[in-house]
């Protein structure tokens, strides 16, 4: 894994909003054709190390570097990184006035200023991928939340990023749902894609992961191949925060 | 009055009412929808947050607003004179009304932005966007539909106004209404003037909520 190129990499970053240190000294570097998986309680800072890695959060310390190049604070470089880095959020967050093609279609036509036809085939073979063909001319409000979350992953493909990352995008779907969502994202590293997936689903992060990266109170508490920290995770903490996706049967007397 | 005449009079009445109005409100718009895209983004939690912007717009349009038509009609004339040339007359009046829509329609504009979801904003920020796209297609795009409302209210509201420059001679159905009715004692052209009036109103504002409907993709058809 370590011989791969280094595609993105954050470097002893702190995090703070107003006094408080959301990320404290956290470093963390992605290969090409790596699955990271980040797992930990709620508020431990999961979705903030996503933000910071594609340039949506402003950081106190450290520094975040794409390819080697250090990603600074002017426009045009972190326009450059955001290209590179594709984003796929927890509520989807498509344009709601426009069409699950135009969706697709506009950030690969109004910032990377590719040619809108070539542009539009490909989003047509990428909607084909995930089975969404015939919705092409609808709009986000006529799907259902699993068909709008794979219209997002698609999106995000559109730009041909490095490096995809994924917050929660099965916490806000009904459980029949999650599948088919979690499906594009293992064909997704068959492929070899690089990914930096968050997730509260244990059993996907097992099968998908190269490496698990196990976050609390902004700390990286302990970082592993996913059947070292499943089946035999190091610290207390981790144990305890497994433990809690488990039932113990009931005993009746 | 014969009749003919009177008909002919509410014609040119309407249609000066419409000159002043139509024009107003686009130039209102000319001058509002940027302010109120500015007092988006420079707000706290807009865009570009700049509070010593927003707080000069912010004062600006509140004195603007808080002055009531009829004093400020009188208050620019010197103001009108020189732009126009003169300070009565239908095209005069195009003046105090335009200064009377900008800062409403700024407030009206940035209240529809401010609706539009930040997460899809951010969404498309994080796929490299820059200012002018996310201003232009996404914010702008996403609001449209509120913002069709808007364009209804302030033409509603400015059509309101355009009837109230009647009283210094500003042209137009309110002209006529005040001249006969209230001058002359001739309840009868003012009543009919004011129906005109009315149903103008709802022309408007039935022909806004329809288009508004129309391009609204979140519900409907
Ligand atoms: N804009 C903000 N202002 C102040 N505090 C914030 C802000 N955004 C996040 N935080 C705080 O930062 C911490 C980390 O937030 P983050 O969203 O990264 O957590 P998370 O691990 O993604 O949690 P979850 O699993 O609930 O999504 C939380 O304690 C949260 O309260
Ligand atoms: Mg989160």
């Amino acid at each position: 894994m370590s011989k791969r190129e280094e595609i993105i990499r954050v470097d002893h970053i702190t995090k703070r909003y107003d006094e408080n240190a959301v990320l404290d000294d956290f470093s963390l570097s992605v290969h090409e054709g790596e699955v990271v998986v980040i797992v930990g309680p709620s508020g431990c800072g999961k979705s903030t190390i996503l933000r910071i890695m594609n340039g949506l959060e402003p950081i106190q310390k450290g520094e975040v570097t794409y390819r080697g190049e250090k990603v600074d604070g002017k426009l045009g470089s972190i326009t450059r990184i955001r290209e590179k880095v594709g984003m796929v959020f927890q509520s989807y967050e498509l344009f709601p006035h426009k069409t699950i093609l135009q969706n697709i279609m506009l950030a690969s036509i109004l910032v990377q200023k590719r040619d809108r036809r070539e542009v539009k085939e490909e989003a047509l073979q990428l909607l084909a991928r995930v089975g969404l063909s015939e919705k092409k001319d609808a709009y986000p409000r006529q799907l259902s939340g699993g068909q709008k979350q794979r219209v997002a992953i698609v999106r995000a493909l559109a730009m041909h990023p490095e490096v995809l990352l994924f917050d929660e995008v099965t916490a806000a779907l009904d459980p029949e749902m999650v599948r088919e969502v979690l499906d594009v994202l293992l064909s997704l590293a068959k492929e070899g894609k690089t990914m930096v997936i968050v997730t509260h689903e244990m059993s996907f992060a097992k099968a998908v992961a190269d490496r698990v990266i196990f976050l609390d109170g902004g700390h990286m508490e302990e970082e592993g191949t996913a059947s070292e920290f499943f089946d035999h995770p190091k610290t207390e903490r981790a144990k305890q925060f497994l433990h809690t996706f488990t039932y113990d049967k009931v005993e009746r007397e | 009055m014969i009749f003919k005449d009177m008909m002919t009079m509410l014609a040119e009445g309407t249609r000066d009412t419409l000159y002043m109005v139509l024009i107003s409100t686009l130039l209102g718009y000319v001058i509002g929808l940027p302010l109120g895209i500015l007092l988006t983004i420079s707000d706290v939690d807009g865009i570009s947050p700049n509070k010593v912007l927003y707080k000069i717009l912010d004062i600006i349009i509140n004195i603007t607003r808080s002055i009531p038509f009829l004093i400020l009609l009188i208050l620019i004339m010197p103001f009108t004179k020189l732009v126009v040339g003169k300070s009565y007359g239908t095209t005069a009046t195009i003046v105090p009304l335009t200064i009377a829509a900008a800062p409403l329609i700024a407030r009206m504009v940035e209240s529809s932005l401010k609706e539009v979801d930040k997460g899809v904003i951010e969404a498309a920020f994080s796929m490299g966007a820059g200012g002018f796209t996310i201003i232009w297609k996404v914010m702008v795009t996403e609001a449209r539909t509120s913002l069709l409302v808007g364009v209804t209210i302030a033409l509603g509201t400015i059509l309101g106004y355009s009837a109230m420059a009647g009283v210094i001679g500003g042209g137009g159905l309110g002209d006529i209404a005040i001249r006969y009715g209230y001058y002359r004692y001739e309840t009868g052209v003012m009543i009919v003037t004011v129906a005109v009036l009315v149903v103008l109103m709802q022309v408007l504002q039935w022909a806004g909520m329809l288009i508004s409907k129309k391009i609204d993709r979140r519900r409907g058809k």
